[in-house]
């Protein structure tokens, strides 16, 4: 079974984000790139399906930076193949990107692509059911289990609530994952350094990067709150003194 | 074509789900600048009742003049496959200004797709529109608002919640009826097995009148019993964010969030819970919401009522002694 | 002229004794030899190499000290007394028996005085022996200590022993009754006996045949004795002191050893018994089964599934019932499966190091937990909160998941800014640690010290956004990788400044630098902890107090400042030059009892336990009465011992001080 995991970069939350000078973009100086962790669990199911089933997982990137360690810590979980895509994807949307990627997944010949349900820096849909449009494959998003069965796909979708649908694809498909069944696996850091050593990034490059789909933002701001908490300070025994006396008047106390 | 904005509205077993009503009232924004008017969508199998009267104990209905009815036997139960064919089908022959569908495990199968498939532009996680045809989007958690202009001919949209109260949807005029015809969506690749019920839990999170909530800032399993001690002392009961349940430290029936439940409480104390969209989505209706968190900069203080720096670890036991002795106990 | 008379009493009628006598002793002594070696050869047959026979003479030293005169088993009164007793009354018979044989054969040496002061020594030594026996049987059958094993195989070994001793001083007490030589007084203890046999009046025939039965039992006895040797629980007269000499001499305690690699040069493992060396093997074995490292370790003492005893001696059980299947190369059965060796008993480890201070015969249990830690984290078994930290350690360089850029904010409200070390050189290099920088209740003490270094007029920087954790933890937890990176990315910094020396607050920061980084055998740093600075100060004169506190206090003896690194005397005279009275606790210097967060327990979930080994040790202060702070020198014991002051209901009677703050107070 050949398996293809799509990951994206994405930025990471903990730094202070910014909007830079032409007030329409991120400013990069601070961001730090991070993977997307929708896409991690999409790794954790893809070496699932490989440990259980057998198949040759290949996990496909852009060139940003940091890569090289997310594709070298795929190779450490278990993946067989790693792609880096070239080209400029600073400014890239997912629809340029989904671009990129489908003539070089399309080659692959995959049965199964597997990629995050969605990235925190999307504006412009999610990268999975781009791709399934660009690939005339099915797409079924917020997967948290999927198991093959007699050359049926089975997956369990995640409605609110807590229900699940659990729905049969018919492979060749994409999924969007929303958990892997169990949670990213810890690899050590000596074995992603054994295989920057013993495993090659095969790196091809995209056809030019086309943005047209996705919408021209003309402004990017941090939302000032139209309101916010009355904060209460003080030491914690006063502070718990003023809640106590809030839980009263709620009538909770 | 035509100026019009088409809503696709999400139900799940013979339920039309909230954020229909909140997609209806952004559309009808979008619809005053652009001259047409709004058209709600609706897919399904001999659902025509749920379509003229999608909730008959309020009296309320969708608030559209027309409601676009598809009907086949494929489109019972929503699965990705057959409702994007139909729907490709009848945006193709319509092309309406704008079609909105939710940002939801429904929505978001469907619009992605259909942007590459149909070559139509697309611009996602919307939370509200303006008059003048511009959309405000957040990204990064909630950090960042997005504008722009709505793309033409026909922008396909994903709507959170948040913008819009659930009442801008809904009057109380019936809308007309009108069933669309649809050629076929054959190969059907995506099929529905069954539904699986969410584990019943000992509590129903939704109808406790206190939730002490916990969220990524209790660090550990051991921790939650600080909040339980609480929750206990004020009546109430214990629920978590995301990452919370995620790691197996408390149970799905105590998810509150997108994926989870939305909850109305009294009080709703967040412990140590950010407040990005997907949980804040979700607790909004709150009477009180009370934040303890130690980043300042935190989104849950643009929703909470009251809230507090102090670090949870050097406050909740305080409080909850403070708690029980107020009480007498 | 009092002399030794060979086999005295003894009928030479079916040919001289010492026939009988060299037989018994070689074929007891070829039995022990074969069976000996036939456990011994599984060390190295299984277990892989490891270079312990250099320096010799220190080694010979240590088996002098260890086994020989075992002053360390004093640490305990009682029961080292006990066994000083019966090993020593051992070594003195074993000599005697050796001067005796010499006296047969080559020497006429006994003889004289100084046979007088022969049979004296021998006597005194014999009411030693049956004191210690007597001690040990009350120990064994009516005390009944937990952290002994209780089992009949070491019942059997003290009865042996005790009836050869017995068999001995009986036999000789006959002799004295047919004799009555008129040194007899030089063997009081025999005479003693003698007097009762004479008593009894029997005939001087009727005492030489029991003479000759009782010698004749001691003979068999010894025989058997010492052909059971390696199978029974004596074994240890053997294994110990082997231990000792090839204990660990060219790594300080403080010191982990690199993940072993093959020729090949792939890492090695500990998942199976091959994985581990000979050494390793040889604790096993080695293992008196005595119990005072768990008596000393505090996960045991919380009531974790860990007791270092059983995890020593459950790699001899390993090696019992594999051993011989590996050996040819049958069976590859891991080794962390499930009982005494479980995940969750490895993950229990503080790293206190406590189990190897107490250690009569040199076990080394950390530096085996720490491998078995390598061969969890490769195969990624570990809790979650584990897992967070780590990821967060290797992507952000601290353990709690904050940007690098926090990691100097609590410098802000500091003027005149303090010192960029990456930018200008500096005499003292601040590394702050994590949990002094990141931590929101620990920052006011990084301000005071910042404020006391000031005062003192130290030159001091930080390395402000580019430190790194230092790694200790990050190493004791088994990720050896992730201990490698951050040890780069800090000694690159590092290599860039210019300082005289480095002085750190934390003592994991301390012990890491000090002793392990930089790995390569380059010259290390000159590493100092705060305490070690102030003290030299004082000294010197540069730091003087202008106030006496006058507080009456205890100090907690960190384990990575006392046990590791010998830090006892420089903390005490600081606190002293503060003015203060200090009251120690039961448990001080190197018997000081951890907190609990060491080992990366502070990154994991505390999971179920009977009381916090840090709650236990506020107790403990409590109970001194009349003690109103609690120091200490290590930010993750503020934490853990301010948790346990509010956990046990102390706020009134306990406070929990870093000793910066009484230096702060007391300039």
């Amino acid at each position: 079974m050949n398996i293809i995991i799509l990951v994206k970069l994405v930025p990471d939350l903990v730094e202070e984000l910014a909007i830079d000078s032409s007030g329409n973009k991120l400013d990069t100086a601070w961001l730090r790139m991070i993977i997307n962790e929708f896409d991690d669990h999409a790794i954790e199911q893809g070496i699932l399906l490989k440990e259980r089933h057998g198949a040759v997982v290949t996990v496909v990137a852009p060139d940003l930076e940091g890569v090289d360690d997310v594709l070298f810590t795929a190779a450490a979980k278990g993946a067989d193949k790693l792609i880096k895509i070239k080209g400029d994807f600073s400014g890239a949307n997912n629809h340029a990107m989904a671009r990129a990627f489908s003539a070089i997944v399309k080659e692959l010949q995959p049965d199964l692509v597997l990629t995050g349900v969605q990235a925190n820096n999307d504006l412009d849909g999610s990268l999975g059911p781009l791709m399934a449009g660009c690939l005339e494959m099915p797409y079924v998003g917020y997967i948290s289990g999927v198991t093959l069965g007699d050359g049926k796909l089975k997956t369990r979708k995640e409605y609110p609530g807590g229900l699940i649908a659990e729905m049969d694809v018919s492979l060749p498909a994409v999924l969007g994952i929303q958990a892997a069944e169990q949670p990213p696996r810890y690899v050590a850091v000596s074995k992603v350094r054994q295989m920057m050593k013993t495993s090659t990034i095969e790196e091809r490059t995209a056809p030019g990067l086309d943005m047209a789909g996705g919408p021209t933002i003309s402004r990017m701001f941090q939302p000032e709150a139209a309101q916010h908490a009355t904060m209460i300070t003080g030491n914690p025994e006063e502070v718990a003194t003023k809640l106590v006396t809030i839980f009263k008047e709620l009538g909770v106390l | 074509m035509n100026q019009d904005i088409y809503v696709v509205i999400e139900h799940l077993r013979g339920q039309v789900a909230e954020i229909s009503y909140v997609m209806l009232a952004g559309g009808r924004e979008l619809a005053k600048g652009f001259g047409g008017s709004v058209a709600a969508v609706l897919l399904g199998n001999k659902a025509q009742g749920l379509a003229a009267n999608p909730s008959p104990a309020s009296g309320q209905y969708l608030a559209v003049d027309k409601v676009l009815y598809m009907d086949h036997p494929a489109l019972s139960d929503f699965t990705s496959d057959a409702y994007q064919k139909a729907l490709a089908e009848l945006i193709a022959r319509d092309q309406p200004r704008a079609v909105i569908f939710g940002s939801t495990s429904i929505g978001t199968d469907l619009a992605s797709t259909l942007s590459i498939k149909l070559n139509l532009p697309m611009v996602s996680s919307c939370s509200s529109f303006s008059a003048d045809g511009k959309f405000t989007s957040q990204i990064c958690g909630g950090k960042i608002m997005a504008e722009g202009e709505l793309p033409g001919p026909t922008a396909l949209i994903t709507m959170v919640p948040g913008g819009y109260k659930t009442e801008q949807g809904q009057n109380s005029q019936a809308p007309t009826l009108t069933q669309v015809e649809i050629s076929s969506v054959e190969p059907v690749r995506v099929t529905l097995a069954g539904y699986i019920e969410p584990e019943s839990g000992d509590v129903d999170i939704a109808k406790e009148k206190v939730l002490v909530s916990v969220g990524r800032g209790i660090q550990n399993q051991d921790n939650i019993v600080l909040a339980e001690e609480l929750a206990k002392a004020l009546g109430g009961v214990v629920s978590g964010s995301r990452p919370v349940i995620d790691q197996g430290w408390l149970s799905t029936s105590r998810l509150v969030g997108k994926s989870g439940k939305h909850v109305k409480p009294k009080i709703y104390l967040a412990l140590g819970i950010s407040g990005a969209p997907e949980h804040a989505e979700a607790i909004t209706d709150s009477d009180t919401i009370i934040a303890i968190n130690t980043d300042p900069a935190a989104p849950i203080f643009n929703i909470a009522k009251y809230g507090t720096e102090t670090d949870l670890f050097d406050l909740v036991e305080v409080l909850t002694s403070q708690v029980k002795a107020a009480k007498g106990g | 002229m009092p002399e030794r008379i060979d086999f005295w009493g003894i009928p030479f009628t079916w040919g001289s004794p010492a026939i009988y006598v060299y037989f018994l002793m070689a074929l007891g002594s070829i039995i022990l030899i074969f069976r000996f070696y036939q456990r011994a050869r599984l060390w190295w047959r299984v277990g892989r190499p490891d270079v312990r026979w250099n320096r010799i003479h220190i080694r010979l030293w240590r088996v002098f000290q260890y086994a020989i005169v075992q002053a360390k088993l004093l640490r305990q009164k009682y029961p080292g007394l006990m066994h000083i007793g019966l090993a020593w009354g051992f070594f003195t018979f074993f000599l005697g028996t050796a001067l005796a044989t010499i006296d047969s054969h080559f020497l006429k040496i006994l003889q004289g005085n100084f046979y007088l002061v022969y049979k004296f020594v021998l006597d005194s030594f014999t009411i030693l022996f049956l004191i210690g026996a007597g001690m040990a049987a009350y120990r064994r059958f009516l005390q009944r200590p937990p952290r002994l094993t209780l089992e009949p195989r070491f019942t059997w070994s003290l009865v042996l022993i005790t009836l050869i001793v017995m068999g001995g001083w009986v036999t000789e007490s006959l002799r004295l009754a047919v004799e009555q030589p008129a040194w007899k007084l030089w063997s009081p203890f025999g005479w003693l006996l003698a007097q009762a046999w004479i008593a009894t009046g029997a005939s001087g025939a009727a005492l030489l045949n029991w003479h000759l039965g009782l010698w004749i039992f001691h003979l068999l006895l010894v025989t058997f004795t010492i052909a059971t040797l390696p199978v029974g629980t004596l074994l240890h007269v053997l294994t110990s002191p082997l231990n000792v000499f090839f204990s660990k001499l060219d790594r300080v305690t403080g010191k982990l050893a690199p993940i072993p690699q093959t020729a090949k040069g792939e890492p090695i493992y500990a998942s199976t018994l091959r994985d581990l060396t000979w050494k390793q093997l040889l604790d096993g074995d080695a293992c008196t089964e005595c119990g005072r490292c768990q008596d000393a370790c505090p996960a045991f003492a919380a009531g974790k599934p860990l007791s270092p005893k059983q995890v020593v001696l459950g790699v001899r059980v390993a090696l019992q019932q594999d051993g011989r299947l590996l050996f040819n190369n049958e069976n590859k059965a891991p080794l962390l499966a499930t009982g005494n060796l479980s995940a969750e008993v490895v993950w229990s480890c503080t790293t206190c190091g406590a189990c190897v201070c107490e250690c009569p015969v040199l076990i080394e249990h950390v530096d085996t937990i720490v491998d078995f830690r390598r061969h969890l984290v490769i195969e990624g078994q570990m809790d979650t909160e584990l897992q967070g930290a780590l990821e967060n350690l290797g992507r952000y360089g601290n353990s709690f998941g904050q940007s690098e850029r926090m990691r100097a904010r609590w410098t802000q409200p500091i003027q005149p800014v303090v010192k960029d070390a990456r930018r200008e050189p500096v005499e003292y290099l601040w590394f702050v640690g994590d949990y002094a920088s990141y931590s929101p209740t620990l920052t006011e003490i990084t301000v005071k010290t910042a404020e006391v270094f000031r005062k003192i007029g130290l030159d001091f920087g930080i390395l402000y956004d580019a430190e790194r954790n230092a790694g200790n933890d990050v190493r004791r937890v088994g990720e050896e990788g992730l201990f490698e990176m951050l040890m780069e990315k800090n000694s690159a910094v590092l290599g860039k400044c210019t300082y005289q020396a480095i002085v750190t607050t934390d003592p994991h920061s301390y012990n890491t630098l000090k002793n392990e980084y930089p790995i390569n055998g380059e010259k290390p740093l000159p590493v100092f902890h705060y305490t070690e600075l102030l003290d030299m100060l004082i000294a010197s004169g540069r730091l003087k107090f202008s106030k006496k506190l006058g507080y009456k206090v205890t100090y907690h003896d960190a384990c990575y400042l006392g046990r590791y690194n010998g830090i006892y005397e420089a903390p005490r005279r600081v606190i002293k030059a503060t003015g203060c009275e200090l009251v120690e606790m039961p448990r001080h210097n190197d018997g000081s009892f951890c907190c609990g967060a060491g080992g990366g327990r502070i990154w994991m979930a505390e999971g179920e336990i009977k009381e916090r080994p840090s709650e236990s040790r506020i107790r403990e202060a409590v109970k001194l009465g009349n003690v109103s702070a609690l120091v200490v020198a290590c930010p993750k014991d503020v934490t853990m011992f301010r948790d346990a002051v509010k956990t046990t209901g102390n706020e009134q009677h306990l406070e929990v001080r870093d000793l910066i703050e009484l230096v702060h107070a007391a300039l």
